[in-house]
């Protein structure tokens, strides 16, 4: 057998007191797809860092093609055939395509020669593995999915043999997600290894070869992704037996407690982001609100908390109208039973740099009850905090550890104790297990399904297609701010992943 | 994965790492005076002494120390907030009218002790009030809070030199500054403090609003830390998201936190006014207000850092003031580029040494756990 195109040997990293990677060894074979999965935290990104030189691995060897290698920094494994495409793009937004693909290889000081050379290769790799984009194009105008097509092509364009692509698909709809699976088949067909790191299942059964599945910073196992299931790979991830399918009886919907009409958002710029929406929720049901990220959930949400104002438009909490033009606020919208899981845990839902009692009461600090006078009634708070410490499991489970040091479950679940136990009427809870380890995936949804049937009104927002599916009674879907669709939960996959691409536009594109 | 480094423990964050600055800006600033030719050890011996040496060195130390807790107090209450009030100077100044009324109105009727109440609260006052417009402009149209102070800085001193100039400057006199306030107008000083530790203050202007100044850093510690007021300060100074998420009005807390800021600024005003020289003068503040910067930067902004930090500018001061006085060479403004290096170390490079020092913890961490490791191997053998 040829030699693999990666072998780990020994890798182990420490930052501190955290041991990151331990003892890991990894073969991944030239021309194949191999899957890295595992939960938040369990080192997959670190092992990747190591490959691509941004950190050095502590002990262990790494051997590329069968040759033994150091790889002090990026440029070395660039030097070495592996590219990188990294979660988060690192695109210059207002370079053209041919401009970011040739930044930093423009090969001398005049840009004339390296221009005209960069354009003819990017021909040639477009013609060779089907990636068109226009090379003039201006990055911010392109859709995510050929954002990440142009990050794909600027490894190529570098030389790279092995691509590693950390979480791809996060950004993407399910057919922006299909097209990029069959560009890796391609790419893998014409001899390249590819390395693809994800923690959606589903994915890695379907376009990878093998499969290696990190806890705890060790590989546990790799398995011939033919010969596992997706049960065996979630137990080996979360080390226990794992519901995937979330258990829930029927929804038994009764009055309208949410009622949004015509409602319509503009940004900071006057971008309207939020089109004519117009939707109800009744207790003891949870409406699910599917789309790509950015097509308007975020601020439609933020609006019904009373943390954005609107433009126009009604939104009727418990039958009465909420002031949403100017003098909305949150404070007096929880008075009132509504309830709110932000987007964005780090900087709207949690102080990071608070301790854990500091957030339990974040939003809920003007309640007598933990106040005495002006003053703060510290002793009340931490011991409503460790009620709920323990009812939800936190962990660790100290009131007065930083809250940046909780993991992404854990802090999740700190918003959820302090939204959930209110007993609100209404609750809005958005990306509820983003960035969430499957362990905690599996509570929350639970509880989610708890407050559904205590009959609260529950309005989910997810770029988790899959979530929205298995959690909602009702499914809308939004696409440029408007609600394109309402579908049952058993509309097909496929079906809603057109609603979300926006039908029209998927035409016009392809 | 995301912290690449180990976390200091807190002993080593507060106190080793600022010790460390301290030593390297001291070391610099060593070079410095061995370039203009004098012994740098010579000059510390000469600063410590003249600092802590005799009880009028304590005294002086511990009064620029006053100033420089209130204008740290000051900056640091704003950094809660997510707000830099580079204005403290100019809060400060103005705040002198306040104490001046008072002073001049009242000093000739009430005793000391009604005087310097009502005096606290119109310093107070006024200094907020000359934070308010600052905090009113961020709050509402996002002027932003750096430049408006820093031009209220220049439009209270061209304020304060025409009333000294004109209005405040009794009737005849050649000098820009107010007559003396009557005997109630003037505090009383702190000599018999330090006789209690063994030093005879004599001529230092160190004063009751030392005091004052150790109660206001208690005060903002209450504030910060244990009220809800703090809590809302402190949440929309690490995320104004969650400030607006939480329904804390932004305005409210804008408002209330700059006047409070303003307000600690303003009281600065009766240290030297009511406390030293029992008139107004020109340039009263002579740059305390920017030194405050330093000083809650170096403290960390929390109180009790900033009560040391401004112990030592205020060592800085009257030592310094010693060594431009006994050393030739090293003139007045030798001393401010002293200032200059410490503020630089440990102020604005107050992380430079964070990740060697970080790394050393990080392999004294992993040595201790591996001879843990062979002990415990070992023991199984």
């Amino acid at each position: 057998m040829a030699e693999p195109a990666i072998e780990l040997t020994g890798i182990d990293k420490r930052f501190g007191a955290v041991h990151a990677n331990r003892d890991i060894h990894l073969r991944v074979e030239k021309g194949t797809i191999h899957g890295i999965i595992g939960e938040n935290g369990a080192g997959k990104s670190t092992l990747m860092s190591i490959l691509y030189g941004f950190y050095q691995a502590d002990s262990g060897e790494i051997r590329i093609n069968g040759a033994t290698v150091k790889i002090p920094d990026p440029n070395a494994a660039i030097a070495l055939g592996i590219g990188m495409v990294h979660q988060h793009f690192m695109l210059v937004e207002n370079f053209t395509v041919l401009e970011n693909v040739m930044l930093g290889v423009e090969g001398a000081p005049l840009l004339k020669n390296g221009i005209s050379k960069a354009r003819a290769e990017l021909k040639r790799l477009e013609r060779e593995y089907q990636l068109d984009v226009d090379p003039d194009a201006l990055i911010e105008e392109l859709p995510v999915g050929l954002q990440q097509r142009v990050e794909i092509l600027k490894a190529l364009y570098r030389g790279a043999e092995i691509l590693v692509l950390d979480e791809p698909t996060g950004v993407l709809t399910p057919p922006e997600a299909d097209h990029l699976f069959r560009i890796l088949e391609q790419l893998k067909d014409q001899g390249k290894t590819i390395v693809l790191i994800t923690h959606k299942l589903r994915e890695i059964m379907a376009v990878t070869d093998n499969v290696s599945v990190m806890r705890q910073g060790a590989v546990v196992a790799t398995r011939k992704t033919a010969e596992t299931t997706v049960e065996e790979l979630a137990e080996l991830m979360v080390g226990r037996r794992v519901l995937l399918r979330v258990q829930k009886g029927e929804a038994k919907p009764g009055e309208i407690k949410l009622s949004v009409e015509n409602l319509t958002v503009r940004d900071g710029r006057g971008v309207v982001m939020v089109d004519d929406a117009s939707f109800n929720v009744r207790g003891g049901e949870i409406v699910g609100i599917a789309g790509v990220a950015g097509n308007g959930q975020s601020q439609l949400i933020e609006t019904i908390a009373g943390i954005r104002t609107a433009v126009s438009g009604r939104i009727l909490l418990d039958g009465q109208v909420i002031d949403i033009t100017g003098a909305a606020d949150p404070g007096e919208l929880r008075d009132r039973g509504l309830a709110h899981v932000p987007e964005d845990r780090h900087h709207m839902g949690l102080v990071l740099a608070f301790e854990e009692y500091e957030n339990s009461i974040l939003g809920y600090h003007d309640d007598p009850l933990y106040l005495n006078g002006p003053f703060l009634d510290l002793d009340a708070i931490k011991a409503d905090a460790r009620k709920k410490i323990e009812k939800y499991d936190i962990r660790p489970g100290d009131p007065r550890l930083k809250t940046a040091n909780f993991s992404g479950g854990n802090q999740q679940k700190i918003v959820l104790a302090r939204e959930m136990e209110r007993d609100p009427g209404v609750l809005i809870i958005g990306q509820p297990t983003r960035g969430v380890d499957v362990g905690a995936i599996e509570f929350i949804h639970k509880r989610i399904i708890e407050m559904r049937d205590a009959g609260k009104a529950v309005l989910l927002v997810s770029v988790e297609l899959d979530e929205i599916r298995s959690l909602s009674d009702r499914i809308l879907v939004m696409f440029a701010g408007r609600i394109v669709g309402e579908r049952d939960t058993d509309a097909s996959e496929g079906e809603l992943g057109l609603l979300m691409a926006g039908v029209e536009q998927r035409e016009a594109a392809e | 994965m995301s912290q690449p480094f180990a976390k200091l423990p807190a002993w080593a964050d507060y106190g080793l790492l600022p010790l460390i600055n301290l030593i390297v800006a001291f070391f610099v600033a060593g070079l410095v005076v061995l370039l203009v030719g004098e012994s740098p050890i010579d000059a510390a011996v000469l600063m410590i002494k003249g600092a802590f040496g005799s009880g009028d060195g304590v005294g002086y130390t511990l009064y620029y120390a006053t100033n420089f807790i209130f204008t740290g107090l000051c900056v640091a209450v704003a950094f809660h907030c997510g707000l830099f009030n580079i204005g403290g100077e100019g809060q400060a100044y103005i705040g002198g009218l306040g104490v001046t009324m008072v002073g001049l109105g009242l000093g000739n009727v009430l005793p000391w002790w009604l005087v310097f109440p009502l005096a606290i609260i119109a310093s107070a006052l006024v200094g907020a009030l000359w934070a308010l417009i600052p905090a009113w402009l961020q709050a509402k149209r996002g002027s932003h809070v750096v430049i408006t102070t820093i031009m209220f800085n220049f439009i209270a001193a061209s304020i304060m030199v025409y009333l000294l100039v004109g209005v405040l400057k009794p009737l005849g006199s050649q000098a820009p500054e107010t007559r003396v306030f009557g005997d109630g107008g003037q505090l009383p000083g702190l000599g018999w403090l330090l006789n209690i530790v063994g030093f005879n203050m004599r001529s230092a202007p160190l004063n009751i609003s030392f005091l004052l100044a150790l109660v206001a850093a208690f005060a903002v510690w209450l504030l910060i830390w244990r009220t809800k007021l703090g809590y809302e300060i402190r949440t929309m100074g690490f995320s104004p998201k969650a400030a607006r998420y939480a329904g804390i009005s932004e305005l409210r807390i804008i408002i209330i936190t700059m006047m409070i800021s303003g307000a600690l600024a303003g009281m600065m005003a009766l240290n030297p006014i009511m406390g030293a020289q029992h008139r107004m003068q020109l340039d009263f503040v002579a740059g305390a207000g920017f030194v405050g910067i330093a000083v809650a930067l170096m403290g960390r902004s929390h109180p009790a850092g900033i009560v040391l930090a401004a112990i030592l500018f205020g060592m800085l001061y009257q030592g310094g003031a010693e060594i431009a006085f006994d050393m030739p060479n090293i003139s007045r403004d030798m001393i401010v580029i002293i200032q200059g290096l410490v503020i630089l170390f440990a102020g604005a490079l107050e992380h430079m040494f964070r990740p060697s020092l970080q790394r050393i913890f990080q392999r004294v961490g992993r040595g201790k756990r591996e001879a843990a490791a062979a002990v415990a191997t070992g023991g199984g053998q």
